[in-house]
């Protein structure tokens, strides 16, 4: 089932280890065969179809539903309302740490936002079920929605993000100012947009007795279980989840949504095993979104070009009823060096659905407000972009002054300009057309991300017959877990990858901690390490105390790992393999642990990121204002690269990610009603092929001896930032106008 | 209600009679209707699919040198037909600049006619629409309507007609032909399409039970083939419908134009024929000049709908440039981005 085994391919031919290879996806053949099993993909016998009907407005109250006909109609089993939805163990709007998020789970008649789930019917068929949900035709005590960004009830946050303060002031901010030469003030408006996976959240769940066997796409197993077994009161050990693949999930299928868990207790409801899949629509909603930002920056330089002030202000918006804050001001945390940095947040409450971690939270639509003042400042100054940038280099983390555990930012620069030929960039707009007489700009921002780590664990065994079984409860989200995890492995069983059996993608599995924050890699590859070396401990240890082993008595000379075998690290001529080990043993296998985590001691010391530089060329028509962006550049140093094709696939996608934020995402919301009006993918635009003619991601070698073991910092979101700046500023320096608002439309260029 | 009698007449006689029911709707590429029936927005009680009605799928070169189209030849199959594209080919070209290859596939010559409008409020089955619910309003005013209509609009409906194909055709006088319980007849696409007035539902001149059975171009539409292009704006670079566009058409005579043919796209409930335009440019030297005064003339009458002023101004231009290009001839073959503003190299459509 969720075991599922990769088909074995030939090991390459190398020297050295499997990390750096550029290994294609393992899995590659099972998804372009469609015998890959997505989790809407299962079928257990008797299952039967839930469909969730959505509400119409944004606010109020649902004052009737037509059960009766939706029961009438053939096919229908069962319609879940607030009337008979199975009761909870835990009340689903009761929050006991910053992770845990509000659901709404048809607890009572309230509407908080448009396509809150407002019932679920469950019938033998798919088209059952929604053409029964379509005859309820609800009712509604409708409420004035709130979707004014700008509404002066604002308030100051507890914590924004994952749990950080709302404000940091260090130095004197307002001092730098009065003492500039040289100051901007400018404000950008980012949307809110919605995650889109192209898997739809989905569940297929049954019930045996009160356990739970659920297929779901989840980037965390512990977190989800432990959600699912406080809501039904349940041991998280009863909860049996799959999700050996994930169609995407971009921090939306973190914690388990509350669609999912509606799928759950409609198959109690029912007492036969659900599935429920998402329409597009429905994922507009209850799903998490990044929330829309205001922010304001105000810089100062000294004569120089020097940076005396930097302050960040951003006004974001949670749901009404619970709290997740976009931490966009905090992008100015680390980046340039200046005297005096303040970055502050404030909110409102709008009726949409709670926003959540959406792919770089904070950093995305902070990046592109701050790449573009950066841009504004620069120019002010009459400097280069790359040159006042590199004037107000970071040597130390300018907010707490502690220093980087690596930081190629300098070398991304140098590699990303001379590639894409940024020394030939005229300083002032409108300077450059190309043969069909389009305005050419060029433009760059500065990447970073931060190198987080969570903890994760991993279980290794090595077999009799010399091969190794590695085991962890990792998420491919089409990343390529699958390859670089098990490269990962194979180097720490020193083993060739075919002669390893790589298990993930279950809960029963050891927790690899979730797949997100871009720390899967270094989380799940330290884990990995770790059980590698402990099982490789163990094994050297009947080695050494065996009389009979030609390592015996290695002691402190120790030995090492390789190919199959342990050689005595001083003598390589003495070795011995796995296999024989065991066999003198009498053993048949023998296994290990390891856990991934970053360390405490290093993380307090060192400001740890992943930085980098993009470099963007668009075009523009100077009638029309339709931009297309014809070349991007992107140069990054992000440590170890476990797997280059992979890595290289996550800027790619990141970087792209960044054309649609800068130039197509949105959502657009009924400023009356609250409603999205383009919950679908005709209308909600994100790039397509010919928005990105030429993309090119440099690999900066780095070598971080302080962020864990194996030197891996992440790469999923970082493509992000930088990008959406980069392009804004080519698009002022093709056309000359500044457009402080995302997406950039061609309206604003006419 | 998603229960519909589903039937498939073997003639056009039997569809037409079958079309005639009370709620009868006709499938052909199924594109829009499904997307509409799945959405609650269409909920016909009788589907009558005609996709594999016999004759109706051919292109065929008439005797007086006229075009007919077959109502149900897929949209890429005619925009890729070699005749077809040599002697039309901004028609070609508005093709392929619209939907995707998988669309285009399916999409058939009558249901791009009859597509309906994008308006967001008409999709959306909980907002007041004239048009989807006759009588309960329109809330893209007052609402969100960048995109909606310049030209031709009322108070009871702003929005516009999608299609890039319908164009070009207009430009070039096609005509469409229709077969119905009362007989054949014919009507110019010009006339086809109804501007809302105070009756927003009804779209077209069709009666119940009535069938496109094809649209012709007639022999002079060829005549342009050296001096006619397609051009739409969007907001990405393919698969997006235009914000605005325009077909232009030119015979010139030793550099002065003896025959103009403009229409829009994307500014009104139909696709718009500019003829007041057409006429300035008789006579008239190939110059731009001229061509902004013709788009300032094609523009005359538009007014916002609502935060939309900024098409008016763009549809002047796009008008301008495509008479332009329409001047400097025809490319040999439909560009790699087609009706783009781009050229395109490294196009990957
Ligand atoms: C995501 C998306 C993007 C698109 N982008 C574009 C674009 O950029 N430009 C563009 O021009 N179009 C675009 N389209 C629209 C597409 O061109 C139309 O959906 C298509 O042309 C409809 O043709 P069909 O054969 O599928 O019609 P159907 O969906 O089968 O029918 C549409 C309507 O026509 C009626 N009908 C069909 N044939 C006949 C007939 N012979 N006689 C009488 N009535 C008939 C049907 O009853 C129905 O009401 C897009 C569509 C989608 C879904
Ligand atoms: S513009 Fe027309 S289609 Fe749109 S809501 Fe108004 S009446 Fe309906």
């Amino acid at each position: 089932m969720s075991d599922i085994t990769l088909p074995a391919r030939p090991t390459h031919m190398r020297m050295g280890s499997s990390i750096g290879q550029n290994l294609t996806r393992r899995e590659g053949v099972l998804k372009t065969t469609g015998a890959a099993r997505f989790a809407a993909d299962n079928h257990p016998a008797g299952m039967v179809y839930a469909a969730i009907a959505g509400s119409d407005v944004a606010r109020g109250r649902v004052t009737s539903l037509n059960v009766d006909a939706a029961r009438a109609h053939p096919g229908v089993i069962e319609v879940m309302t607030p009337a008979n939805a199975p009761p909870l163990a835990m009340d689903p709007d009761a929050k006991l740490h910053g992770f845990m998020f509000r659901l709404d789970l048809l607890q009572n008649d309230r509407v908080r936002y448009h396509h809150q789930p407002i019932a679920v019917v469950v019938a033998e068929t798919l088209e059952a079920a929604t053409e029964g949900a379509a005859l309820l035709a609800p009712t509604y005590e409708v409420e004035p929605a709130r979707t004014d960004l700008g509404a002066d009830d604002s308030f100051v946050p507890a914590a924004v993000g994952a749990g950080h303060t709302a404000s940091e002031s260090h130095g004197d901010v307002e001092g730098g100012l009065d003492a500039a030469v040289v100051k901007m003030e400018a404000t950008y408006d980012t949307p809110a947009q919605y995650h889109n996976a192209m898997e739809p959240h989905s569940i297929v769940v049954e019930w045996q007795g009160n356990t739970l066997s659920i297929d779901m796409p989840t980037q965390g197993f512990a977190m989800t279980q432990g959600r699912i077994a406080g809501l039904f009161g349940i041991p998280a050990e009863n909860i049996a989840i799959r999700s050996p693949h994930l169609g995407g999930g971009f921090g939306s299928k973190a914690l388990g949504v509350g669609p999912q868990i509606l799928g759950i207790m409609a198959a109690k409801l029912v007492g036969r095993p659900v599935k429920l899949v998402l329409k597009r629509e429905q994922m507009f909603g209850p799903v998490g979104h990044r929330a829309p930002t205001r922010q304001t920056l105000r810089m100062g330089t000294d004569g120089t070009g020097h940076l005396t002030a930097l302050s960040h202000h951003a006004r974001t918006a949670t749901s009404s009823f619970d709290d997740f804050f976009e931490p966009a001001a905090n992008s100015s945390h680390s980046l340039y060096a200046s005297p005096a940095i303040a970055t502050s947040h404030d909110a409102v409450r709008l009726d949409t659905g709670t926003p959540m971690f959406m792919r770089a939270p904070g950093e995305a639509p902070g990046s592109a407000a701050l790449e573009s003042a950066i841009d504004e400042m620069a120019l002010a100054c009459g400097m280069d972009p790359l040159v006042f940038r590199l004037a107000n280099y970071a040597e130390y983390e300018p907010t707490t002054g502690k220093p980087f555990s690596s930081k190629a930012l300098r070398e991304c620069y140098e590699q990303g300009a001379a590639r894409f030929g940024w020394a030939k960039r005229p300083m002032e707009p409108r300077q450059m057309r190309d043969a069909d007489g389009m305005l050419v700009g060029w433009g760059m921002g500065t990447a970073v991300f931060p190198a987080l780590m969570f903890q994760g664990q991993a279980r290794a065994r090595l077999l009799r017959d010399g091969t190794g079984v590695l085991e962890i409860g990792a998420h491919d989200m089409g990343q390529g877990a699958w390859t670089g995890l098990a490269q990962i492995a194979a180097d720490a069983l020193g083993l060739e990858l075919d002669q390893i059996e790589f298990r993930s993608g279950a809960s029963h599995m050891p927790d690899a901690g979730i797949a997100g924050g871009s720390a899967h890699t270094a989380t799940a590859g330290a884990a990995i390490d770790g059980a590698g070396a402990d099982v490789i401990g163990k094994l050297a240890d009947l080695a050494m105390n065996d009389a009979r082993s030609p390592l015996f008595g290695a002691g402190n000379a120790g030995v090492i790992a390789r190919a199959g075998r342990l050689y005595r690290r001083d003598d390589e001529a003495r070795s011995e393999s796995y296999g024989e080990i065991l066999a003198r043993a009498g053993l048949d296998d023998i296994e290990g642990m390891g856990t991934g985590a970053g360390d405490p001691v290093l993380r307090s010391s060192y400001a740890m990121h992943a930085h980098g530089a993009v470099f963007a060329e668009v075009k523009v028509d100077p009638d029309f204002g339709q931009i297309r962006v014809t070349r991007l550049v992107g140069a990054f140093a992000a440590g170890t690269i476990v797997n280059p094709r992979m890595v290289q696939s996550q800027y790619y996608g990141g970087m792209i990610w960044g054309v649609s934020f800068a130039l197509h995402e949105h959502a657009v919301t009924d400023k009356r009603s609250g409603r999205v009006m383009n919950a679908n993918f005709g209308e909600y635009h994100v790039s397509v092929n010919a928005d990105v003619p030429s993309i090119e991601a440099i690999m900066v070698e780095e070598r971080d001896e302080h962020v864990n073991a194996l030197g891996i910092k992440g790469v999923g979101e970082i493509g992000i930032t930088g990008t959406v700046g980069a392009i804004a500023n080519a698009v002022w320096h093709a056309t000359g106008i500044r457009v402080r608002s995302f997406p950039i439309t061609l309206d604003r260029l006419l | 209600m998603n229960r519909f009698e589903y039937a498939r007449p073997a003639t056009l006689a039997e569809a037409i009679s079958a079309g005639a029911a009370e709620g009868s709707v006709f499938l052909a590429g199924g594109t829009n209707l499904m997307d509409l029936m799945k959405g609650g927005i269409a909920r016909p009680a009788h589907l009558v699919d005609i996709s594999r009605l016999p004759e109706l799928d051919r292109i065929e070169h008439l005797d007086d040198g006229a075009v007919r189209i077959g109502a149900l030849v897929r949209n890429a199959d005619l925009a890729y037909d070699r005749d077809f594209a040599k002697r039309y080919p901004s028609v070609a070209e508005a093709i392929l600049s619209g939907a995707s290859a998988q669309l285009r596939n399916a999409a058939t010559t009558a249901g791009n006619l009859l597509q309906r409008t994008r308006c967001a409020y008409f999709f959306d089955t909980a907002s007041a629409c004239n048009k989807r619910a006759p009588g309960t309003g329109c809330d893209a005013r007052g609402g969100e309507n960048r995109l909606h209509a310049v030209l031709g609009w009322s108070e009871h409906c702003i929005a516009t007609h999608p299609s890039d194909f319908c164009v070009p055709l207009v430009a070039l006088d096609a005509v469409v032909e229709i077969d119905g319980p009362a007989g054949q007849r014919e009507v110019t696409l010009e006339a086809f399409h109804l501007l809302p007035g105070s009756t927003p539902e009804r779209e077209t001149v069709l009666v119940p039970g009535e069938i496109i059975t094809g649209v012709r171009l007639p022999a002079d539409a060829a005549g342009f083939a050296g001096h006619t292009r397609y051009l739409k704006v969007r907001e990405r670079t393919s698969y997006a419908f235009a914000v605005a566009s325009a077909a232009a058409s030119l015979r010139l005579e030793g550099g002065v134009i003896v025959e103009a043919r403009i229409a829009l796209g994307g500014v009104a409930l139909k696709p718009w024929r500019a003829r007041a335009a057409e006429a300035s440019l008789v006579g008239k030297p190939a110059d731009a000049s001229y061509f902004r005064a013709a788009a300032a003339l094609a523009l005359a009458d538009a007014t916002p709908s609502g935060g939309n002023a900024f098409k008016i101004e763009l549809a002047r231009r796009i008008v301008t440039r495509a008479l332009g290009l329409a001047a400097a001839g025809t490319p040999d073959r439909v560009p790699a981005l087609p009706a783009s503003p781009f050229s395109g190299a490294a196009a990957h459509v």
